[in-house]
């Protein structure tokens, strides 16, 4: 399976956390690499959504859906910043 | 950070198809009429969602191909064993109805006031929201000076070339094919590797701002290429798409 980056999944967001988090920082609990949504290693094709740290591989983020519920797990991030941008 | 249930929004709406232009073989730009459209920057996509009979869906990611004051349309490759781009391209007709959500993107878009110089590096139908960056460029009347890198496999894939070749006062177009190339060819050839850069790119010490756009393989090739030229990675913006 091909990664994408986190520009793709920048819909997928705004309909968990109603925002457009493309730009949003993301700080890697395990390394401590700062980098934006966009620029994270993404794979749209796992059993859910995968978004990885650029730097050194880890998991930052999980998203599942489930029964209509969407299952968001956050517990590779250290930070996850919004930010001034819109 | 724990994990947290959230309930699902409800952002996804219905756009009617106002045209449908051949740009290649396989590529087909579909204008779409969007009610109460925001208003969109250049480099944003849009999400597309096809529903079967039997309820089972399929969404893709689509950049918009045009500056923010033009209708929304999109321009999709077909890819013979996706799920998606066949309908889009060979089904979808003028008056017909398609589910959308956006616009979306925050990164990997461009405004007049972020300056530049830009340098646009385009692989395949990579090279759509960068076209939506030059025609956002053009109708505010920026100075902004841009250069157009855009690899395709043969002349016959090339996407908006009578456009791009229209391109004058500030914007640069540059072609390179990677499988052949026509009789006469004066363009480049083979895939963007250093050497290409080397010519075409702004020389590090200006300070250039970088769109980066095209499959995985592309989008990782040349930006390791930038960075070894002394580009500095936060002015080098990436967008990969897969082929599915």
């Amino acid at each position: 399976m091909v990664a994408l980056d986190g520009n793709s999944i920048g819909g997928l967001l705004l309909d968990v956390f109603g925002a457009d988090l493309t730009a949003a920082q993301t700080i890697c609990a395990t390394c401590g690499a700062a980098a934006v949504v966009a620029e994270t290693v993404v794979y749209l094709r796992a059993p859910g959504t995968v978004v990885r740290c650029r730097t050194c591989g880890s998991v930052l983020m999980v998203i599942a859906e489930i029964r209509g519920m969407s299952c968001v797990d956050l517990g590779g991030m250290a930070a996850f910043d919004q930010g001034a941008d819109r | 950070m724990a994990t947290a249930a959230v309930r699902g929004r409800l952002t996804w709406q219905t756009a009617t198809v106002t045209s449908v232009i051949t740009e290649t073989v396989a590529v087909r730009t579909i204008e779409l009429d969007v009610p109460d459209w925001p208003g969109h920057r250049a480099g944003q996509h849009l999400d597309v969602r096809l529903t079967a009979e039997d309820g089972y869906t399929a969404e893709r990611s689509y950049s918009i191909a045009t500056a923010d004051d033009e209708p929304v349309a999109i321009t999709v490759e077909r890819l013979d064993d996706g799920e998606v781009s066949p309908y889009l391209t060979e089904e979808l007709r003028t008056g017909d109805q398609l589910e959308l959500r956006g616009p979306i993107g925050g990164w990997f878009v461009w405004d007049t006031s972020d300056g530049g110089p830009l340098l646009l590096l385009a692989g395949g139908s990579g090279v759509v929201p960068l076209r939506a960056i030059l025609r956002h460029r053009q109708r505010t009347g920026s100075d902004v000076p841009a250069r157009l890198l855009y690899s395709s496999r043969t002349v016959a894939d090339v996407i908006y070339r009578t456009e791009l070749d229209q391109y004058r006062d500030g914007v640069e177009v540059s072609y390179t094919l990677t499988r052949s190339q026509p009789p006469g060819w004066t363009g480049y050839s083979g895939r963007v590797d250093a050497a290409m850069l080397a010519k075409v790119a702004w020389p590090a010490g200006q300070h250039p701002l970088t769109f980066v756009c095209g499959p995985t393989s592309f989008v990782e090739a040349v930006a390791g290429n930038l960075v070894a030229l002394g580009y500095p990675a936060g002015r080098v913006k990436t967008e990969r798409f897969g082929g599915a």
